[in-house]
């Protein structure tokens, strides 16, 4: 198959990218801003959309009113280091394979990442497509193979037809250890904060083709804020922010999305059928940086007991709650009290290859980001 | 005569008969020179003059990929370590570290295109060592290569950018890191992309021919071009910029970064180059560039810049900057 010879790769995102789209779009919204007499605070929930506004340089672009608070929506960034250290014990145990998506190799618990433990002969694979674990684990009957899931709701969907395909096919010695969380917890923790700056919102398209608008809607509602939600080329979030500097323009709070192309309303129903099917909400779950948040996570079903790692190993994991070191200022940045480049250590004692806090370790994570593009000032 | 249909043993490692088949029915055969079939126990060379030094080993996995094979890469790895250095790539060792049980006629694949490559550079192969290792103590097959070259170009150097010099690549970036990623077991892509890998003495000879002032030269290996220029950067204590819509990539390799998450300018090359040089001399040697077919693609990047200091900014298609780091770590898929 090479779809190459027929259609290049490009004309997929080439027009998302397009330079005189983009700088039309700065300009409406410098126009429509320059109206506003308070600061668009901007949350962008999701890691990958810091990733797409510092990659792109998109700040450069926008005037000094809109501001961005770069939000906790970053799978590998909100792992508690004593899960991280779950992932560890598991890989240390016995004819166990653990198994898990790429950034979770290099966050580092308290023992060392799950790299350095591959170094000392744990059996870690990262994957790229968990369907792949199903053949580690057929290759493997003598051995335990654990995946170790991680991901907010994008991601959920396909650890639940992991599971459905090791049920349906009798893999008995597929387990999972489960840490999936969910976006509206974490924005309710963020405005939870008495000095929360927050007032408008970019929700992450890809967790909106499966859980659909709708999540945001209790949001727009109880905080009376603009929703957009977006893709991920630097043409889409800039059109999210000028649909928000509209709203402010108009004084309006609405749910909209940018991101037609694939998110509706209501969402993929079948992949929340199949979520549904195995997992059920956790009392609590603590996130790195922002702490314990109520019905924020997911576990497995109790019908699927047999499946849990965190069952079967329960003696072997860490049970006591790790917190980043002192001069760490991720809670801060993650509630947006704080800009990366405000916490003391940043650059200094922590850096993408010794992070101290959860920000600056995935790719995704703020911290990380302004790390790696730094921030040019205005042009 | 050597079995094509049988695998290596440890007694081909033993010093022995077996070993003495291997070396002449294979090596020998392939690299054959006056100063090889000596067998002194050291090669004896003619050299005058400053020479450039340089030591490379090849552990790439798969060992086959498109566009070339591990032998391929162990000869142009290290002729153009010494071409980039401004120097004629003249004599190298190569010893073969073996894993008990490799196909025999993978091996003399291997060889043979090592053979092969060696004619783009005129280079020779005056010495080298076979070990075999038990099984599992190896990764199929592991090669070292040494090689020495006379400078005919001085004064390349990392330390030598000056503001006002232009940044020239050779072709487009990434596709030795990208052909390798898609033939890696876990990433199931299929494509037409080809590998870089390819010996740069022709082009870099041709370039010193028509005394093109080249004041650094690199090929952008491990790291890619992000590596290089940041060295380049800090080395010369020089500000480089940019020009993301100047920097070629195929098609494919911009694919395979989209669904990754990768950056082209992250990824390893194995035959392609970045030179800095004086605005003035820049047309000429992409002129010189371009004749050879792989390089149509050669292009001014970028420029040598006061400030920003020990920094590489990029200027993005609609105006904005951001810094090109270095990438760190290893090269992860990203998770959404």
């Amino acid at each position: 198959m090479s779809m190459v010879n027929s259609m290049q790769l490009s004309y997929l995102y080439q027009g998302f990218r397009d330079p005189a789209t983009i700088h039309s779009l700065a300009t409406e919204i410098k126009k429509l801003a320059s109206g506003l007499d308070t600061d668009v605070n901007i949350m962008e929930v999701c890691g990958g959309h810091t990733h797409t506004i510092m990659k792109y340089g998109l700040l450069q672009l926008l005037p000094e009113n809109i501001k961005f608070i770069h939000g906790p929506g970053c799978p590998v960034c909100v792992m508690p280091k004593e899960r991280i250290d779950h992932a560890i014990a598991l890989a240390n145990q016995p004819n166990v394979i653990l198994v898990s998506l790429g950034d979770m190799i290099r966050v580092p618990g308290s023992t060392g990442s799950l790299a350095n433990h591959r170094a000392k002969g744990c059996d870690i694979r990262p994957i790229y497509d968990p369907l792949d674990t199903l053949k580690i684990a057929e290759d493997n009957p003598d051995k335990t193979v654990i995946f170790f899931a991680i991901g907010f709701e994008t991601s959920t969907p396909m650890t639940a037809a992991l599971i459905e395909q090791a049920e349906q096919q009798g893999v008995n010695n597929l387990l999972f250890h489960i840490n999936h969380v969910l976006v509206p917890p974490a924005i309710d923790a963020v405005m939870a904060e008495k000095h929360a700056k927050v007032n408008a919102f970019i929700g992450p398209a890809h967790v909106s083709v499966i859980s659909g608008a709708k999540i945001y809607q209790a949001a727009v509602d109880q905080y009376s804020t603009p929703v957009v939600v977006s893709g991920f080329e630097p043409v889409d979030v800039m059109q999210s922010i000028l649909s928000i500097v509209k709203q402010k323009s108009a004084n309006e709070a609405k749910l909209e999305v940018q991101y037609t192309r694939s998110v509706t309303f209501d969402g993929n129903v079948h992949a929340q059928q199949l979520v549904n099917r195995y997992f059920e909400l956790r009392d609590e779950f603590r996130w790195r940086g922002l702490g314990p948040i109520a019905k924020s996570a997911l576990k497995l079903k109790d019908e699927f007991i047999q499946r849990d790692a965190e069952h079967h190993f329960k003696s072997v994991l860490p049970t006591e709650p790790i917190d980043d070191h002192k001069a760490c200022q991720c809670g801060d940045i993650l509630r947006g009290l704080a800009s990366p480049k405000e916490c003391k250590v940043f650059g200094r004692g922590c850096s993408p290859q010794t992070p101290l806090g959860s920000c600056m370790v995935s790719s995704e994570g703020a911290c990380n980001a302004y790390y790696r593009y730094g921030e040019i000032p205005h042009a | 005569m050597l079995d094509a249909n049988k695998t290596i043993q440890l007694s081909h490692g033993g010093g022995g008969k077996e070993m003495d088949q291997l070396i002449k029915s294979l090596f020998f055969k392939a690299f054959d020179n006056p100063i090889l079939r000596a067998e002194e126990d050291a090669a004896k060379l003619q050299l005058s003059g400053p020479v450039a030094f340089t030591t490379d080993s090849f552990t790439v996995s798969p060992l086959f990929f498109a566009g070339g094979n591990i032998g391929k890469l162990a000869i142009a790895g290290t002729v153009n370590d010494l071409a980039m250095m401004g120097a004629q790539p003249e004599y190298l060792s190569c010893s073969f570290i073996i894993e008990e049980g490799f196909s025999i006629a993978e091996l003399k694949i291997i060889v043979e295109s090592m053979a092969e490559e060696l004619q783009q550079s005129g280079a020779r192969i005056v010495c080298g060592d076979t070990k075999v290792v038990p099984r599992g103590c190896a990764d199929g097959l592991f090669i070292n290569t040494t090689g020495i070259g006379r400078i005919i170009m001085p004064n390349i150097s990392t330390q030598n950018l000056s503001t006002d010099d232009v940044i020239i690549v050779s072709r487009d970036i990434g596709r030795h890191g990208a052909a390798i990623l898609m033939a890696r077991e876990g990433l199931e892509l299929e494509s037409d992309l080809t590998s870089d890998c390819a010996s740069l003495w022709p082009m870099v000879e041709q370039l010193i021919a028509a005394n093109i002032p080249i004041h650094a030269m690199r090929d952008a290996t491990r790291g890619g071009l992000a590596a290089v220029l940041n060295e380049w950067a800090k080395a010369s204590n020089v500000g480089i910029n940019l020009i993301e819509k100047a920097i070629p990539i195929a098609d494919e390799v911009k694919g395979l970064c989209e669904l990754f998450g990768f950056e082209a300018h992250d990824l390893a090359n194995e035959g392609t180059f970045v030179i800095a040089l004086p605005r003035e001399a820049a047309d000429g040697a992409v002129e010189i560039l371009q004749r050879y077919g792989h390089c149509e693609k050669a292009c001014i990047i970028g420029n040598v810049v006061e400030t920003h200091l020990g920094k590489v900014v990029l200027t993005t298609p609609w105006g904005s900057h951001r810094y090109l780091d270095l990438p760190q770590g290893e090269l992860l898929p990203r998770i959404c």
